[in-house]
């Protein structure tokens, strides 16, 4: 965690199959966005965003990377993988659509709901996906 | 002023934004970090050798009472003096009373019991908890709503939510907590028999918990509580054993609740109530917390209402309980089990719509409390939040308690916020005395310029004597360490 200039960053590696570790990259950024005064409602929406990456970099990606970058007014939340790839984002972005395995479901997560939550979540979501280069999600909540 | 702040007991408590039952006994604390560890909300610092709370943060669930090795932690309740002050007292006793007794004596007979204590009047909270019962129903009924629907019956749990969870406010449920129905319906009902005017009645709690005290004298959702005050359960417990007649008085108080009501008193007795729907019951303040957490997740959006407890087992396992929480437990069970099976032959009374109305409030407004910012300047903020990870790095991570803050984190924070030095930390102060016998010792190496000249001349004429210069000091330092 560092500040540069008026820039807050924070960085997270997200790793495979870690689901002991999930949320706990999120309720870090919640606890950090309200520390800086951002009110519960929008540090609510940003930790959902965080929570919803973390899992889909653990469910579906290998691992990944998140970055966080809080500015006095908007928080940014990048999320890389070198994962498969998502073949069919509009698919991907309907609720309930899921590509997780069977094991994942048994444990309560793979609802499809990720993606749409995030999107729903934040006040700006731009997606990229290639089975190369990985998934890179970017999104964006105004404090 | 209302009446009630006036009593003797609350005369000499601070001036405070918020009101507190929690107390501390200064003469009793002997400054050990039971209680700061144990605070769920991290709201406890012991400074200069005694326990202070921060009030903002403060829920009043009374974990430090239960902590506390030398009972310096208390909770501020009325006590039956205070009885004096109206011309009438009813007393309203919680399901959680029942559990404090055999099932062998009748509710009846704890109700007269408490008669014989000084009240006028005794009412069960258990009435006012089927009242709520068919409220909740009702507004989980109701399309639209935000789900989870969140229990608002324990009020530490709520206070839980304004503090540490304020996002989550509109999670919770609409409906009014038993107490307040109970307390609403026997000041109407005496009011209507005696012709006497409502405020001059004085309406009873006799509690198992420090946080409906706090409820009363500083409601949330609601303008003013129903309620005059509480009695703490185990002020009265032995009185109350006194009391109670050895022959079961049956008849001598009017109709009892159901199996219902007095099912609230153990966890999951408010949900037990509810139709097919998918219900989860958190008890003990921190698992409270944790599901709390992965619902502002959005993790639990498919489940329909959460009862909180702070309390582990529900209110009979309340700080200002007389009885074990386990025997509690099997008394209870007990007492549920005989009055299911005497219910199976006599059909229940229907319950009263208009006060179903009356104990729900949908659209109140309830304001949370702001205990987390660092700063009002965002920037600074941020500076801080990197400053408060810059020193946790240096801090063991043991979560000791020593310094007085309960875990290394929020010592770093109380470091940054000026209310604490890294001194305070038993290990950072070993290390900081090292670093500085370290320095005395490099230090005592030097010499004055008078005698270093020669030296120096010395160590570059004669290369023998150098490595002689050279041991010395090491020698010297290896004997000091033996």
């Amino acid at each position: 965690m560092k500040t540069e200039g008026q820039v807050l960053v924070l960085e997270f590696p997200l790793e495979h199959y870690r689901f002991e570790t999930a949320g706990e990259a999120s309720s870090k950024i919640k606890q950090v966005v309200r520390q800086l005064g951002v009110n519960a409602q929008t540090a609510r929406r940003i930790s959902v965003c965080a929570y919803e990456a973390e899992l889909n970099a653990i469910i579906h990606a290998y691992g990944g990377f998140m970055r966080v970058r809080v500015f006095p007014d908007r928080t940014e939340l990048e999320v890389t993988d070198e994962g498969p790839g998502i073949p069919d984002i509009a698919a991907a972005m309907r609720e309930g659509f899921s590509t997780a395995p069977d094991i994942i479901r048994e444990l309560g997560f793979g609802a499809g709901m990720g993606l749409p939550n995030m999107a729903r979540s934040a006040d700006e979501f731009e997606i990229k996906s290639s089975k190369e280069a990985g998934t890179w999600i970017h999104m964006l909540v105004r404090h | 002023m209302d009446p009630h702040v006036s009593s003797s007991l609350k005369a000499g408590a601070p001036v405070e934004k918020y009101y507190h039952s929690v107390r501390l006994l200064a003469e009793r604390c002997i400054g050990c970090v039971s209680c700061a560890r144990h605070c769920p909300t991290e709201a406890i610092r012991v400074r200069g050798g005694k326990a202070r709370i921060t009030e903002s943060r403060c829920i009043d669930c009374g974990e430090c009472i239960r902590y506390c090795p030398n009972h310096a932690k208390t909770a501020v309740t009325d006590t039956l003096a205070d009885l004096k002050q109206y011309r009438y007292n009813i007393a309203l006793a919680a399901p959680s009373l029942y559990a404090q007794f055999d099932k062998k004596i009748s509710v009846s007979s704890i109700l007269m019991g408490l008669r014989r204590l000084g009240f006028d009047k005794v009412g069960e909270v258990a009435r006012g908890a089927e009242i709520a019962t068919a409220a909740l129903r009702e507004h989980l009924r109701t399309a639209g709503i935000k789900r989870p629907v969140i229990s608002s019956a324990c009020p530490a749990s709520v206070r839980l939510i304004l503090v540490k969870f304020p996002e989550l406010i509109e999670y919770l449920s609409p409906v009014d907590a038993p107490v307040e129905i109970a307390a609403r319906l026997a000041r109407v009902e005496v009011s209507r028999e005696t012709g006497m005017n409502p405020e001059s009645i004085g309406v009873w709690f006799i509690t198992p918990c420090p946080a409906k005290m706090t409820a009363v004298l500083e409601p949330i959702g609601v303008v003013k509580s129903e309620l005059t005050g509480t009695i703490s359960m185990a002020s009265i417990y032995g009185e109350l054993l006194k009391a109670i007649s050895n022959n079961n008085e049956e008849k001598a108080v009017g109709s009892l609740a159901s199996s219902e009501g007095v099912g609230w008193a153990l966890a999951g007795g408010e949900a037990a109530g509810l139709e097919d729907i998918k219900v989860l019951v958190a008890q003990g303040i921190r698992n409270v917390s944790n599901v709390l957490e992965q619902v502002a997740v959005g993790k639990l959006n498919d489940v329909d209402f959460i009862e909180c407890l702070s309390c582990v087992g529900g209110c009979i396992g309340g700080p200002l309980t007389a009885s074990n929480r386990f025997v509690a437990e099997n008394s209870l069970k007990q007492r549920l089990k005989a009055m299911r099976a005497n219910e199976a032959q006599i059909p229940a009374e229907p319950i009263a719509v208009d006060q179903v109305k009356l104990a729900l409030h949908q659209g109140r407004v309830i304001e949370p409390r702001p205990a987390l910012k660092l700063d009002d300047d965002i920037v600074v903020a941020m500076h801080k939040i990197e400053l408060i990870d810059d020193t946790l790095k240096r801090l063991p991570g043991l979560d000791c308690g020593s310094c007085g803050s309960p875990t290394c984190r929020a010592l770093a924070e109380d470091i940054v916020q000026g209310t604490a030095s890294e001194t305070d930390c038993v290990f950072r102060l070993r290390e900081m005395v090292r670093d500085l016998a370290e320095e005395m010792v490099n230090l005592s190496a030097k010499l004055p310029p008078s005698l270093t000249k020669e030296a120096v001349h010395r160590d570059f004429k004669d290369p023998e004597r150098q490595g002689r210069t050279m041991e010395e000091p090491k020698s010297t330092k290896r004997s000091d360490e033996l």
